[in-house]
């Protein structure tokens, strides 16, 4: 795990996006238990008080459940993973999309450039 | 009950008013940065709080009791300037901390010690600066304090020293304890930091959690710091 953070945004929230990733890409799959708050914080080398709360977050978003006395594991609810996976689909495409448009690209150039993958 | 809590502060130096109606409460289990510009009071502040001045008026608690021997069995502190004896060797002053400190725990700082490739038979003024930076962090952190006090840990250090120090922090802070961390090198260290208390002219300017901060104010401590004291 090697993240990297922006001082200027609240650490707890890119920590959550970058977990997100994480889990919805299968770096961490699902079902599987995670680490430890503090083994998590070392790792990322962020305050544990930071960890926990993003934890909370992603329990509070379901990607993660807490079993008594446990620990905690990723989901195993595919639908949901898919969900978030559609969601991170959407917002990169649309982000390349208007990158093209403002280099003055038109959607069947776009589309064009896109059939070409596999030459860049 | 806080880990540590201040009461109507005042420090005057002569007819100089340097601490000014300090109020402070520090809970368990945080990581505090404690940021001003040099000559601004959070050294004569640390000061106060580890007994080595007394306040003009106003009171310190720790753990609810004033200070006293008490107080200094659990705080655990960094001075800005080196206080080891150079002439001495790491072993001597090992055992010079586990005569001192009842809760000096030995067998972690050999480890920390050992993790740095230093011979224990190395003098101290044998070591680079960066290195005795590092050792004095480690006898420091070695103690199991309720309240670690760094006076500008990050003074003069490499890049390298500095993550060292950081993590070191990190690896041996626990959650009954709090660290209160003073320093003007705000951006090298407050990725770590809970919370975040901004002393300027001998005044408590701004007392917040650190990522609340950003996200109010849309920009890093250390950019929100130079905004407001256009430094």
């Amino acid at each position: 795990m090697n993240f990297i953070f922006d001082n200027n945004r609240p650490i707890y929230i890119q920590l959550v996006e970058q977990l997100e990733i994480y889990i919805i890409s299968g770096k961490i799959k699902s079902g599987e238990k995670l680490p430890s708050v503090r083994d998590l914080a070392l790792k990322t080398k962020v305050n544990p008080n930071t960890m926990q709360k993003a934890l909370a977050e992603l329990e509070n978003l379901k990607l993660i459940y807490t079993e008594r006395t446990n620990g905690k594991y990723v989901t195993k609810d595919k639908k949901l993973l898919d969900k978030f996976k559609d969601k991170y689909a959407k917002e990169k495409t649309k982000k390349y999309i208007n990158e093209m448009k403002e280099l003055g690209f038109n959607n069947s150039e776009i589309i064009d450039y896109l059939k070409i993958k596999e030459d860049i | 009950m806080e880990l540590l809590e201040c009461i109507h502060i005042y420090k005057d130096y002569d007819k100089k008013q340097v601490l000014k109606d300090i109020n402070l409460k520090i809970p368990r289990g945080k990581i505090i940065g404690l940021l001003g510009k040099n000559g601004m009071g959070k050294t004569t502040l640390i000061k106060l709080i580890n007994d080595l001045l007394t306040p003009t008026s106003g009171k310190i608690l720790i753990n609810g009791e004033s200070i006293g021997i008490n107080s200094k069995k659990i705080i655990s502190y960094l001075p800005e300037r080196t206080y080891l004896d150079k002439s001495m060797t790491i072993k001597e002053t090992l055992k010079y901390f586990e005569d001192f400190y009842d809760n000096f725990d030995t067998k972690k700082a050999k480890k920390l010690i050992k993790d740095l490739d230093l011979e224990i038979d190395t003098k101290i003024s044998k070591m680079s600066k960066g290195m005795q930076e590092k050792l004095q962090l480690i006898l420091v952190m070695s103690r199991n304090a309720l309240l670690y006090i760094l006076d500008e840990p990050l003074g003069g250090v490499d890049p390298a020293t500095r993550d060292y120090i950081l993590d070191t922090i990190l690896n041996n802070f626990n959650e009954d304890a709090s660290v209160i961390i003073s320093t003007h090198l705000i951006s090298d260290i407050e990725r770590i930091l809970d919370e975040v208390i901004f002393i300027d002219k001998g005044k408590i300017i701004l007392a917040s959690d650190a990522d609340k901060l950003r996200e109010k104010e849309n920009g890093s401590i250390d950019e929100i710091f130079r905004r407001m004291f256009k430094c």
